[in-house]
């Protein structure tokens, strides 16, 4: 059999369908903002952004910018009607405090059990930067991964243990992959779903870690 | 009579001494009080401690405060950017110290500094890299109700620079979007804060429902005229 990878888009829909409505939604810099245009209009999910905003809309018009009103990537949003601005301290408690639903982040790695390796890969040169990551990680009430399942150089980025530097300690509860769905918990990996076209053996030969099907 | 409307940005930075600990405001374009940091370039205090989100882009701002050679130790989240070079020079080449603090312990600790507590246990950052001292020891830590909880201390500053939008003659202040981040927390924690507003206002204008910094926590008010945006309107 052949399976076909989840394209960006795909696995933001994905992730995009198992957002409920009225969920507040921290969604990570970079490609979990995607998952915003998938959200059908139906659906009235309310978006945090950890730079004080909640209820945040799209883009705005080319030429409509303003620079007052940015996402926590840096990049020009606009306000929903009923949206509203706060301090950092506030922003930061709606997340330590568990009053986001779910938040959506990328990874480097992350482990059977949900530890979260996403803000350093501890080489000696690198420049230590973390922001929010690990205030998301363990805030939100369900931290959710959003990542591809293999690095360029085709291992799997779930692991046993993290080798990077930590984020977070069993924080992970989901893994949305370009291949599989996975649940992470005390007793391992949990299959949720995967392309058509891929079995089992062969997921868990990818990952070389045992998976509890559905 | 209470004034605290100042004329000059210069006027309002005198005597800042070596060694202060400064906050700047900001996040990203919005709330940086740009005019308050090229005033300290030019007040010329050095072996500053800097608490910001960042650590500067590009060659302006807090980048400049840097390149100049004032900041002895920079405490704050994010420094790596794509234009973030001369932090990542002085860096490498162990001219400036850092202290790396998850974003959301540094607006706590800030707060924290402000409200007069002597600290907090937090989850955010247990068992990381992050929950260490500089000399590599660990942090404090406690069992609370089950969950692991790092202990934090306070940042308090000699002096926080920060931009809001309207301000009256007491420092009341209001701010505009996603401009307010780190302001009104600062502002609570230095312990003489100067504020850059578009609109200085007569007591009674700023509506005192909607005052988001009262006028306690501030000690000067600059203006600053607006600038216009692409899209017509006026911002920062």
């Amino acid at each position: 059999m052949t399976y076909t990878r989840r394209s960006k888009d795909e696995l933001a829909a994905r992730v995009a369908h198992d957002i409920p409505e009225g969920a507040i939604v921290n969604l990570g810099i970079g490609q979990p903002t995607l998952v915003a245009n998938h959200i059908p209009s139906s659906r009235e999910v309310l978006l945090h952004s950890e730079n004080g905003i909640l209820g945040m809309g799209p883009a705005p018009a080319k030429g409509q910018e303003d620079y007052d009103l940015i996402n926590a990537g840096k990049q020009p949003v606009t306000l929903l009607p009923g949206g509203a601005f706060f301090h950092h301290a506030d922003s930061f408690a709606m997340m330590r405090g568990g009053h986001l639903d779910i938040c959506v982040l990328g990874a480097f790695q992350v482990s059977a059990t949900g530890d979260l390796a996403n803000w350093h890969t501890g080489e000696p040169d690198a420049i230590p930067a973390v922001g929010g990551a690990m205030d998301l990680a363990i805030g939100a009430k369900q931290t959710w991964v959003m990542m591809d399942l293999l690095t360029k150089q085709g291992q799997s980025k779930l692991v046993q243990a993290c080798t990077y530097p930590l984020t977070g300690i069993a924080c992970v509860k989901r893994v949305y992959t370009d291949l599989a769905t996975l649940a992470c918990t005390p007793q391992g990996l949990v299959l949720i779903d995967m392309v058509p076209g891929l079995a089992l053996e062969e997921l868990s030969s990818l990952i070389g870690l045992p998976l509890k099907p559905a | 009579m209470i004034n605290k409307f100042v004329s000059s940005v210069s006027e309002a930075l005198t005597g800042t001494a070596d060694g202060s600990t400064v906050m700047i405001g900001g996040f990203g374009t919005a709330g940086i009080p740009d005019e308050l940091i090229e005033g300290l370039i030019a007040q010329g205090a050095r072996e500053l401690t800097v608490v910001n989100n960042n650590a500067g882009n590009a060659e302006q701002g807090l980048a400049a405060l840097l390149k100049a050679g004032r900041v002895r130790k920079i405490i704050c989240s994010f420094p790596r950017q794509t234009d973030s070079h001369v932090f990542d020079g002085l860096y490498r080449s162990g001219q400036v110290e850092l202290e790396l603090v998850p974003q959301g312990n540094l607006a706590e600790r800030i707060r924290a500094a402000g409200a007069g507590i002597g600290g907090f246990f937090t989850p955010t950052g247990y068992g990381t890299e992050l929950a260490k001292n500089a000399d590599g020891s660990l942090k404090e830590t406690r069992e609370i109700d089950g969950r692991m909880y790092v202990y934090e201390t306070p940042i308090h500053a000699d002096l926080a620079l920060i931009k809001a939008e309207r301000g009256d003659r007491w420092g009341n202040l209001t701010y505009r979007m996603a401009a307010r981040n780190f302001g009104p927390i600062m502002a609570m924690a230095a312990r003489k804060t100067v504020a850059t507003v578009h609109e200085q206002v007569a007591l009674g204008e700023l509506d005192p429902e909607t005052v988001v910094t009262p006028g306690i926590f501030v000690q000067a008010v600059v203006k600053i005229d607006r600038v216009a945006t692409q899209a017509g309107g006026f911002k920062a």
